[in-house]
């Protein structure tokens, strides 16, 4: 699960509202190398929630995002291979999903979230 | 979607003219079959007793976007997703055709079957290609962040009629229980499809005579999609259909339109609909034997 997908989940249980970021628990993690497209970066750059995704990648031992992050940066290949990196090649491979509110545990194995839900949960 | 009938033979994934063109070019100058695939092959599909195989929906669906393929390049999405992923075959296709000439596309596949998102997995893994796979029931989880930022979605729904209490089984029945007109699982994706797709994004959907399309164009209509029948097939089971549906800004959405007008609009619709698919005459007679 790349952290772009992380960036995408939230707790989906009945009556959560406060479900994102989840927390990251992590087994283990793996990098893969992605090819690169800033355009890609460019798109998706504003729809990311930028701290979610600094908090994920320190979680995984990467720390080279800064704290904050606005367009502007978008211009910059430093700032992009960095991002990129973050987003993309970060996976995480065994290890859970936390919600923030319920502290409910959603696995993730061989790098596959599990999201479904218990019937009393729905 | 009989989970009964055999799965097609090979030479359905790999059609004789690639096979010629590949076996006449191989002895001047060697060139891989990837080079001249469209799509995943079947012999490299995984599969598990509990997923439905690819089977003549699958290379529908396939065949649907082989055919627009073009199109799909010039519209250079940047997000893809399979709800429904089932044995992989249709993402992995998917971003085979887009993935060797479009760079920085990103796929998603979801499915309700923990099996079938394992062997999706697999045939991704097989075909050297990915897709994020998750583990859930249509979009769920998803709905909230991924809203608006879907440009193209692909779904090959669970669309037979069975009885109600079919419908959200475990397993391999989940891949085809369709409730009452098939419609139980469809009527649930539309409006998620409408949340998640971007304001140019594009649905493509398998149907079925029997889950009455015309309706369900004009139900998109009233949400302000377009549509056109992409690909139709008809087996000796069933009526297959894979429509294309995408944000049209020439179509005012029905919830905006005082009620008074509402019965001219949904008549321009229809004769609109009926001059772009004559077929639609024959959906409408092919209801009544089901």
């Amino acid at each position: 699960m790349r952290l772009l997908t992380h960036n995408m989940l939230s707790c989906n249980i009945k009556g959560v509202t406060n479900g994102f970021p989840l927390r990251l628990e992590v087994e283990k993690f793996v990098e893969k190398e992605v090819d690169f497209s800033a355009e890609f970066l460019r798109n998706i750059f504003p729809k990311i929630e930028w701290k979610a995704l600094v908090d994920a990648a320190r979680s995984m031992g990467y720390a080279e995002l800064p704290d904050e992050a606005d367009s502007s940066m978008l211009d910059s290949d430093d700032f992009l291979k960095k991002f990129h990196h973050a987003l993309l090649e970060l996976h995480l491979e065994e290890g859970a999903l936390i919600c923030p509110e319920t502290g409910r545990r959603f696995p993730v194995n061989k790098g596959i979230p599990n999201m479904l839900l218990h019937e009393d949960e729905v | 979607m009989d989970p009964k009938i055999d799965v097609r033979t090979e030479s359905s994934s790999m059609p004789s003219s690639i096979r010629t063109k590949e076996g006449d070019q191989w002895n001047s100058k060697p060139v891989s079959y990837k080079m001249y695939s469209k799509s995943a092959q079947i012999r490299l599909v995984s599969s598990h007793p509990e997923v439905y195989e690819p089977c003549d929906d699958s290379f529908a669906l396939v065949d649907a976007l082989l055919a627009d393929r073009t199109n799909l390049l010039e519209h250079h999405p940047s997000l893809c997703m399979e709800v429904g992923c089932g044995s992989g075959y249709v993402i992995t296709s998917l971003a085979i055709m887009l993935g060797q000439e479009v760079a920085g596309v990103h796929y998603i596949a979801t499915d309700i079957n923990p099996h079938a998102v394992q062997v999706t997995s697999e045939t991704l893994k097989a075909h050297g290609v990915h897709a994020e796979v998750i583990s859930t029931d249509i979009a769920s989880g998803l709905e909230r962040r991924l809203s608006g930022i879907v440009d193209v979605m692909v779904v090959n729904p669970p669309y037979v009629p069975t009885p109600e209490d079919e419908v959200g089984r475990d397993g391999i029945t989940s891949a085809w229980a369709g409730g009452e007109n098939g419609r139980r699982v469809i009527d649930r994706i539309l409006p998620i499809a409408d949340k998640l797709l971007s304001d140019r994004g594009w649905l493509y959907m398998v149907m079925l005579a029997a889950n009455n399309p015309s309706q369900i164009c004009l139900a998109m209509r009233e949400k302000g999609y377009a549509s056109r029948i992409i690909v139709q097939r008809s087996t000796e089971e069933e009526s297959l259909h894979v429509v294309k549906f995408w944000r049209d800004s020439d179509i005012q959405v029905g919830a905006r339109e005082p009620t008074t007008t509402s019965r001219t609009t949904s008549t321009t619709v229809m004769e609109s609909l009926f001059s772009q698919f004559p077929r639609l005459a024959f959906w409408r007679n092919d209801n009544n034997s089901y």
